[in-house]
């Protein structure tokens, strides 16, 4: 569960120097958050894919408007995890969960929920970049309305105010008629993640989103991420500690040992990188091992 | 280092294949050139024997509509008329008719066994649709002719009661029967499994990272497969189609024994009297005399012919909607 400010006030008098300079790097809030609901928690949330069993019983809350990383080995469930919660994990075939998640308060499981909705307030941004071919820079951005059939009044409008928000628009706004695979692989991933946008979600799952960028690209992402967390609640996978530290308000370990993965820890991102509780957290972002 | 170097001629770059690579790279050299081969000689063939024939009737052998021939007692020909004009528009028309029937049709089966099918059934199905492109054409023709064609006639009086005014659907006089309509039905069932075949493999390569794009931006099913997957394929379908047009126009059994052959050029699809290339080659060769025969094969070179500028501008359509998709 995720810690109470008073309990990190309380720790934060002991932390080791070494690694107080990067806990520190992201800023403490200024203002207050604008993003909507009470966020998104999972409760008991296990997953298996055929009868491999991948994911053991993760308990976690994502308040509204925190940027939560999920930080652990390769192969600890982390990208599995943040596909149960906008049930992308069932398009894979054999692909099983239990447990509950809760997108206000309400189980996106449950029978009759239209899982074309819960995607809509949940959105994601993938790995590789992945823009629709066959369409220009504005029809991506747009796409998801037209997928979904929603109506917008002013198009272009929402077209301009989601690249400025992905922090593209310098880069398109001239040409916004070519196509989605003229642009390099760090606009190409601010573009999918204009599109994600355009649908205003509640929540954005990012699974490592910066994995295959240059570090420029990276920085760019992560400023978006930054602004972006102002009106949303972001969970983000990296393998990246610096970049979980410098984008983070929360951090959860997670790591399997051979079995099913498993959340070791979650605490504030400052107290996971200064003061782990765990001895296997500690050896992790230490880079003792992983 | 110095800027006197000279720039270097670059190297002639070359490597000895071993011998067993040569065996194996003469081997599969014959494999490949062996059908080109065997498709030329052919066509030097079909234009060898029919030459007499064309030289004789000029143009005239593709615009006229007459095919007859007299002959004196000693078989001697003593007049000849000979013109393909009205089995070309029927060899069109019958296709037309197969690859605007059967197009759709396969694309949505393709769609569902890539999309919709559980496995046990998409295996079912595949294993179907696959015999159904080995199941030998005289079966579909006396299918058709026996089962299929009264409920056609009867889809054909609908079309014409309601789409008559269309000059495509005109019917005069009132005869429905073994029209290219119904030839065109059998044959649409005939080239269904490989137009479905075509279409299945080129969906099923549809990028899977941009349809989970698809999805996780509140995609239905059918706005993915609208967004991502019909991009995609559209030049494969194209390509898939042609090829069934390629075998619709070269069928000649099944049309044999459902199609009205008449000397007459019609362009009433509904209309019994239609015409087709390989169906009068086989109407005709079994009593043809020596010379009817070098007219056949001269007819079999125009249909070969077509049948290579069909597929030829496949091939530009394909290439020129290849591109956007991808």
């Amino acid at each position: 569960m995720i810690q109470t400010p008073e309990s990190e006030k309380a720790m934060s008098s002991t932390q080791p120097s070494s690694l107080a300079s990067v806990a520190n790097a992201r800023q403490e809030r200024t203002h207050a958050s604008t993003a909507t609901g009470t966020g998104l928690e999972a409760r008991g949330v296990h997953a298996w894919f055929g009868k491999n069993y991948v994911l053991k019983d993760i308990n976690l809350e994502f308040a509204a408007g925190s940027v939560t990383a999920l930080i652990g080995p390769s192969g600890c469930g982390k990208s599995t995890f943040i596909r149960t919660m906008n049930r992308m994990h069932e398009f894979i075939p054999g692909a099983a969960m239990a447990g509950q998640v809760l997108l206000d308060g309400k189980d996106v499981y449950a029978p009759g929920v239209d899982v074309t909705k819960i995607r809509l307030q949940i959105g994601m941004v993938f790995q590789k970049p992945n823009p629709f071919p066959s369409m220009t820079i504005g029809e991506n951005v747009l796409s998801g309305l037209k997928l979904a059939q929603i109506k917008v009044e002013n198009k272009d409008e929402l077209l301009e105010s989601c690249l400025v928000r992905a922090g593209l628009w310098n880069e398109v706004k001239d040409r916004l008629d070519a196509h989605g695979g003229s642009l390099s692989g760090g606009q190409q991933q601010r573009l999918c993640i204009a599109r994600a946008l355009a649908v205003s979600p509640q929540v954005l799952l990012m699974d490592e989103p910066c994995s295959a960028l240059d570090p420029g690209s990276t920085l760019r992402i992560e400023e978006t991420i930054r602004e972006l967390s102002d009106s949303m609640t972001i969970i983000i996978v990296t393998h990246n500690m610096q970049q979980a530290a410098r984008v983070s308000d929360y951090t959860a370990f997670f790591l399997s040992d051979g079995g099913p993965g498993e959340m070791i820890e979650v605490s504030r991102t400052s107290e996971i990188f200064s003061q782990p509780k765990d001895q296997r957290t500690e050896n992790y972002v230490t880079g003792r091992f992983g | 280092m110095s800027d006197t170097a000279l720039i270097p001629q670059p190297r002639e770059i070359s490597t000895e294949p071993r011998r067993s690579d040569k065996v194996f790279r003469g081997v599969v050299t014959s494999g490949g050139l062996s059908s080109l081969v065997v498709l030329g000689l052919i066509a030097l063939f079909l234009a060898y024997r029919g030459f007499e024939v064309l030289r004789e009737e000029g143009l005239g052998f593709i615009t006229n509509a007459d095919w007859s021939i007299t002959l004196d007692e000693s078989a001697n020909v003593v007049e000849s008329n000979f013109g393909l004009s009205a089995m070309l528009v029927g060899t069109i028309l019958c296709s037309i008719v197969a690859v605007v029937i059967a197009v759709p049709i396969s694309v949505f089966s393709a769609l569902y066994l890539n999309f919709y099918a559980p496995a046990w059934l998409k295996r079912i199905l595949v294993a179907v649709i696959d015999m159904m492109a080995a199941f030998p054409s005289i079966l579909f023709g006396i299918w058709g002719f026996l089962v299929l064609m009264p409920s056609v006639e009867y889809w054909a009086k609908l079309i014409n009661k309601y789409l008559g005014w269309i000059p495509l659907f005109e019917v005069e006089p009132y005869f429905f029967t073994r029209s290219p309509f119904v030839a065109g039905v059998v044959l649409a069932i005939m080239i269904i499994p490989i137009i479905t075949s075509v279409s299945r493999e080129i969906f099923a390569q549809a990028p899977l990272d941009r349809i989970q794009a698809a999805f996780a931006l509140g995609a239905t099913r059918w706005a993915m497969i609208k967004a991502v997957v019909i991009p995609h394929g559209r030049s494969g379908v194209v390509g898939g189609a042609m090829l069934g047009l390629g075998r619709a126009m070269g069928e000649t059994v099944a049309v044999y024994t459902v199609l009205n052959i008449v000397f007459q050029i019609n362009w009433h699809v509904l209309l019994g009297a239609g015409g087709n290339v390989a169906s009068l080659i086989i109407l005709k060769f079994g009593e043809a005399s020596e010379y009817e025969i070098k007219a056949l094969m001269a007819a079999g070179l125009v249909l070969f012919l077509l049948t290579l500028i069909v597929n030829a501008i496949a091939n530009v359509i394909v290439k020129s909607t290849g591109k956007s998709g991808r």
